[in-house]
């Protein structure tokens, strides 16, 4: 498959999982006797309508595309990270510790201190999982999902005890909540009037730095191979558990990060609630935008319509913010399944033929595959799917030894 | 409160947090055995909480109590069944990664849950739930009787389910065909059995069983249904498979194990012992990591064929 | 249903084809009764393929199938072993965490009530087979307890307690010894005079011996059918494949160097626990082949881990020119010259996801050649990919082509370019052609005895004894963890060999 092919390819899969989406939302919509027309129409039209609109949806966008690039690094070393939401509040009370602790140090000295903060927070508390896995074999999924638990109550014992803001007690009104943090730890606002901050920039750094790490370098290289096939991977001397380990300090410190610039570029204090599902958003994220930066800033993008538009909706339509985690777990849910059924070669071959008819040029010659019969099942692991009739009538003509210059 | 009536108490309290570990154990246990690892519990749970909590909440005054929860819980296990399916035809059908796959069932199951909810009950409610049926006589003896003999019949029925499930999986032509199909499905192949089917039959079972364990926790526990309801448990019981060693008994006691833990930070509470509440929360779910960390391999236990799906040719 | 015995068997037209591929083209076979049909072919001739369709694991896309004349059409194992069809896989089909007796009892649908199994009447039924064809098994013990051999004969006693009166072997013999392989052959003998048998193999000495008829598939089509005893072994092979087989022999004896790869007293623990190599030791020496046979099972898996530092050793010492090699990490071996070709290309020897290009530096990729501070040189992989790709002959539409798409052979020969080109001073290759067809051996053993005139030091682990016998210098057998003997490569015999690798030491 050739690169314009592999990038079509890729958009049916997203715009197949999108929709048999929308469908499992519009089944709940309809549960609850909302306008499903309208409803959709609010959340993917509402934010759009004014520049505010637009800032507030870059403005989940950035912690969403920082948690989905950490994602991303993880999944493609091969360790399932689902413990972004609880890195991301490390991060925030890392940060938020930061800069409370050292409220006189100028700006070019404690924004990047309380930033690199939230980052070793999360790389903290990501790497505990990765140690689990690596040294003891614990599932990371279950440990991670079990760290998310813990981080919060940490979090909240923190927020509500030690790091409480004494004005708070004072008052007796007791909210869960730091001081303000100082100015000199703020992220400044891009555009005036709105909170769309400098995050924006850390985002798209990162999001270049994270191709360029996987794709063209040599630690790269290694993490992805210990991802896709460790076994070989051992073979050509990647040390698999050492590189799941560092996966796992990556992932977690852009969690961290994310939760940092969402505490000093848009809130300025750490309040409850301040994770508003983003650790999880961020996985979908990552999924949506095929695990590659090219991908995972737009769809970033788009999940920050659909966030901003189902808050919207939930005062406009009367539809609970809860829809988007049905309309997140739908897309999971096709997004895997459509990318499996497309993985399929029978549906492979087929949808490359269509293709290239469509794009006008000469049907592939049959895989190399056709060399030799196709391997029987019972003495290989990945026999050929099923076949129709049809499919193999060009290909039996096309031969085995279908190589430039191949011998009969 | 002296030392032994705050044992006393944690043992009793212990017992009826374990039912929904124990319910949604044995359910994922079938998954597991069958090949697959559903970690949508946690959403199922959620679905089968709120499904179990609507007929006595809305009918309550129209129907007897116990008819209402009989009700509650037959719906609950229904869509748990369903969602079960919805799995199997993702991860058995579709050949996704079971992890994910679950994450995302996880995610709609609660969404959903959480949307119908707000919609239609809107604030935090009670009901009656389900009363205590206490054996008579032998809830009277001394020490043991409260512990053992006085709950609620879900109780009674889930640990009934243990040697009911130990005999499913072991002595019927059904679970032999379930373990077959999660350690060599190739294998089972090749004798007719058809793996798919198999797989789906398992998942429905053990979507059932994850709806019945949170009909449990809404109708029987807490008695009321809340967003954070379910808490974690889901994922504590796919743990609890793993740590019991895919067998009932070894399921049973590891979700007595969790539940001492959680009963542990209700006791300290009520004996006012000055322990921050947030970490005695934490103390479930630190003690989930620490338990798979000091699980070691087991040989022959685990059902080889768990998390690959099975890909061979559609048969006509 | 009691269906009536088979008398004869017959196929016509059978056709399978899958993407991209035909694997069966129109094939015609007969097996009259109480005979034995050799079904012969090298690996990939579609034999596996028509073998599955019979027991209607497949369905065939044109043709029919015919039982004593009448046409049958069979939608799953069940019509099959209902017709009397029963098969003994290359790979046995026994689930190992179960006894034996619940292995047959999966297949007994007959003992499948609603909430219980009958399994008084699946022990008697192994009972009487057990009798019967003297295969004595034990029904209570679990299937990863029993040997290779033992559970073969479960394999056995679970297909003719399913009602098989026409039985099919896969390749039974490929994992035992010489001496085992003549106890089986006597013993089909001996139950052809009851059922019919399709014997698939391609070891033609073993055809010759058992088999009455003798069909040859080539590229999924039927190229020869006889009677056996008309033709002798290298008649067949020449049909087999289409030419004049010629697998290159190692000819020059030459004196070779000194010790280069040498392994003392090794002792390494298998997966299991228990002693798999118990104190090994060889030598190999520079410009020669030293071909390692044995039944697979003996310590070959943990010999070849533990050269390449993927398994701790406990004791011994391996020395590569000197320098001291055990229980290195593997970039460490790799990175002193010693290079390796896994026993499952698919998922040892490459990253399937990953391109031709990559997995042809997957080695390599940090060296200077390839990496300037830690980011990859894109230009100096692909040149590197374009040179070895011409120069293996790897068959592929381009080096971005994922590599597990590719044939075995083709897989193969990714794997052999990126380890010769690194120029290694010792190569382990283990079980480098399982799976390959003969065009691909050819090129493989070229490879080798090219290595070996170079002056590396080869060691050759290796189920098949035509393939050690003709590449090796010196031949080591390895028996329960220990080398029993090295015998020099002329000398050999298969007699011999066979006798060594079942320990039989004669002085």
């Amino acid at each position: 498959m050739n690169k314009a092919f592999k990038l079509a390819y890729g958009a049916m899969v997203a715009l197949a999982a999108a929709a048999a989406a929308m469908l499992v939302g519009a089944l709940v919509m309809a549960a609850i006797g909302a306008d499903v027309a309208k409803t959709y129409a609010t959340i993917l039209t509402e934010p759009l309508k004014d520049l505010f609109g637009l800032t507030e949806i870059v403005v989940r966008a950035i912690p969403l595309s920082l948690i989905a690039l950490g994602v991303a690094v993880a999944f493609r070393s091969g360790i399932l990270n689902i413990g972004a939401e609880g890195q991301m509040l490390m991060g925030i009370l890392a940060s938020s510790a930061t800069a409370i602790a050292l409220p006189e140090l100028p700006k070019p000295l404690l924004l990047p201190l309380a930033l690199l903060a939230g980052a070793a927070g999360g790389a903290l508390w990501g790497s505990l999982a990765g140690l689990l896995k690596a040294r003891l074999g614990v599932n990371e999924i279950l440990s991670t999902v079990m760290l998310n638990y813990v981080a919060a109550q940490f979090y909240t014992f923190l927020l509500r005890g030690p790091m409480m803001d004494p004005q708070e007690l004072l008052t007796g009104t007791g909210t869960p909540q730091t001081v303000r943090l100082p100015k000199a730890a703020w992220l400044d606002r891009l555009v005036p009037g709105t909170r769309l901050h400098y995050g924006l920039v850390i985002a798209l750094v990162l999001a270049v730095a994270v191709f360029l790490l996987l794709w063209r370098t040599t630690l790269g290289f290694r993490m992805r191979a210990a991802g896709a096939e460790a076994k070989a991977a051992r073979y050509a001397g990647v040390s698999v558990e050492r590189y799941l380990v560092v996966a796992m300090l990556l992932s977690g410190a852009f969690a961290g990060l994310a939760g940092a610039v969402e505490v000093l570029g848009v809130h300025r204090r750490a309040i409850e609630g301040i994770s508003g599902g983003y650790g999880f958003t961020g996985i979908v994220v990552a999924l949506f935008g095929g695990l590659h930066p090219a991908g995972i800033v737009p769809a970033s993008a788009f999940f920050g319509l659909l966030l901003l538009g189902a808050d919207m909706t939930q005062r406009s339509a009367s539809v609970p913010a809860n829809m988007v985690l049905v309309l997140q777990g739908a897309i999971i849910l096709s997004i895997v399944s459509a990318r499996q059924f497309m993985n399929n070669p029978y549906v492979q071959d087929k949808a490359t033929r269509r293709l290239a008819k469509l794009f006008g040029k000469a049907p592939p010659l049959s895989p190399a595959v056709a060399e030799a019969a196709c391997p029987d099942p019972s003495d290989v692991a990945e026999p050929c799917a099923a076949g129709e009739p049809g499919a193999a009538g060009a290909s039996a003509g096309a031969a085995p030894g279908a190589g430039k210059g191949g011998r009969a | 409160m002296n030392a032994a009536n705050f044992l006393a108490n944690i043992l009793v309290l212990g017992v009826p947090f374990s039912v929904a570990l124990l319910l949604a154990g044995l359910g994922e246990m079938f998954n597991q055995r069958a090949g697959v690892f559903n970690l949508g519990c946690e959403g199922i749970m959620a679905m089968g909480a709120f499904l179990a909590f609507l007929p006595p909440y809305f009918l309550g005054a129209a129907m007897p109590m116990g008819a209402a929860n009989l009700l509650g819980i037959a719906v609950a296990m229904g869509a748990g069944a369903l969602l079960g399916l919805l799995f199997a035809l993702v991860t058995v059908t579709f050949r996704a990664p079971q992890g994910i796959a679950g994450i995302g069932l996880q995610m709609l199951g609660w969404g959903t849950a959480g949307t119908l909810f707000r919609h239609y009950v809107g604030g935090v409610t009670g009901v009656q739930g389900i009363k205590s049926l206490p054996i008579p006589g032998l809830s009277k003896i001394p020490l043991l009787g409260p512990i053992l003999f006085d709950h609620n019949p879900l109780v009674y029925l889930a640990f009934l389910l243990v040697p009911a499930s130990w005999y499913l999986l072991f002595k019927t032509p059904w679970g032999l065909k379930v373990r077959s199909v999660g350690t060599y499905p190739r294998a089972a192949d090749t004798l007719g059995i058809n793996v798919r089917r198999v797989r789906y039959q398992a998942l429905a079972l053990g979507g059932a069983m994850a709806g019945l364990a949170g009909a449990y926790l809404s109708l029987a526990q807490a008695k009321m249904f809340a967003d954070d309801l379910i808490a974690g448990r889901g994922f504590i019981a796919v743990a609890l498979v793993y740590f019991g060693r895919w067998s009932p008994v070894g399921i049973m006691g590891g979700a007595l194990l969790f539940s001492l833990a959680q009963s542990f930070q209700l006791s300290v509470q009520v004996a006012g012992i000055k322990f921050p509440y947030e970490f005695a929360v934490m103390l479930p779910y630190v003690l989930v990591i620490v338990v798979l960390s000091l699980a070691k391999k087991a040989r022959g236990a685990e059902p080889s064929d768990l998390g690959k799906p099975f890909d061979r040719e559609q048969r006509v | 249903m009691r269906p009536e015995p088979i008398r004869t068997l017959e196929l016509r037209g059978i056709t399978k084809r899958f993407p991209g591929v035909l694997a069966c083209d129109h094939i015609d076979l007969s097996v009259p009764e109480h005979s034995v049909l050799a079904l012969v072919g090298e690996n990939g001739a579609g034999k596996t393929t028509l073998m599955n369709i019979l027991m209607g694991l497949y369905q065939p896309d044109e043709g029919s199938i015919l039982l004593n004349g009448r046409e049958a059409r069979f939608r799953s194992p069940n019509d099959a072993f209902g017709h009397g069809i029963g098969m003994v896989h290359q790979h046995f089909m026994l689930v190992p965490n179960m006894t034996v007796a619940e292995n047959v009892a999966l297949g007994i649908k007959e003992a499948h009530r609603t909430l219980s199994l009958d399994m008084k009447e699946v022990r008697r039924r192994i009972a009487e087979v057990s009798e019967r064809h003297e295969l004595p098994v034990q029904p209570d013990a679990y299937v990863w307890q029993l040997s290779v051999g033992e559970q073969q004969r479960v394999e056995l006693v679970k297909t003719l307690c399913l009602g098989a009166r026409f039985l099919i072997l896969d390749e039974p013999t490929s994992a035992l010894t010489p001496q085992e392989t003549d106890e089986l052959i006597a013993l089909l003998k001996k139950m052809s005079a009851e059922l019919s048998i399709i014997f698939i193999s391609h070891k033609l000495n073993e055809v010759k011996a058992l088999s009455d008829t003798v069909s040859i598939l080539r590229r999924g089509r039927v190229v020869f059918r006889g009677n056996t005893a008309d033709h002798s072994s290298s008649d067949l092979a020449a049909l087999m494949t289409g030419h004049e087989v010629n697998l290159p022999r190692n000819e020059c004896a030459e004196g070779c160097g000194e010790a280069r790869l040498q392994v003392k007293d090794l002792k390494v623990r298998s997966d299991r626990g228990f002693l798999a190599l118990d104190g090994l030791s060889l030598e190999v020496r520079a410009g020669e082949i030293l071909g390692v046979a044995g039944v697979s099972g003996n310590g070959q898996r943990e010999l070849a881990d533990a050269l390449a530092g993927l398994r701790r050793a406990e004791s011994g010492s391996i020395l590569l020119d000197g320098q001291e090699l055990l229980n290195r990490r593997p970039a460490e071996v790799i990175g002193s010259g010693m290079g390796y070709i896994p026993e499952d290309r698919h998922t040892e020897g490459i990253v399937p996801s990953f391109s031709v290009k990559e997995n042809l530096v997957l080695k390599d990729f940090a060296t200077r050649r390839f990496s300037a501070l830690s980011f990859l040189r894109l230009r100096a992989i692909q040149k590197n990919a374009d040179e070895l790709r011409g120069r293996f002959d790897i068959r592929c539409p381009s080096t971005e082509t994922q590599a597990g798409s590719l044939s075995g052979g083709n897989i193969q020969k990714v794997i052999l370019a990126r380890e010769l080109a690194r120029g290694p001073k010792a190569l382990v290759a283990v079980y480098p052609t399982r799976g390959l067809d003969m065009g691909a051996e050819e090129f493989i053993h070229k490879q080798l005895l090219a290595r070996r005139k170079e002056g590396a030091a080869v060691l050759l682990i290796s189920e098949e004894l035509d393939e050690i016998m003709n590449l090796s210098d010196r031949i080591a057998v390895i028996y329960k963890g220990r080398v029993l003997k090295v015998l020099p490569g002329g000398t050999a015999t298969k007699q011999s060999l066979g006798l060594l690798m079942a320990g039989v030491v004669d002085e």
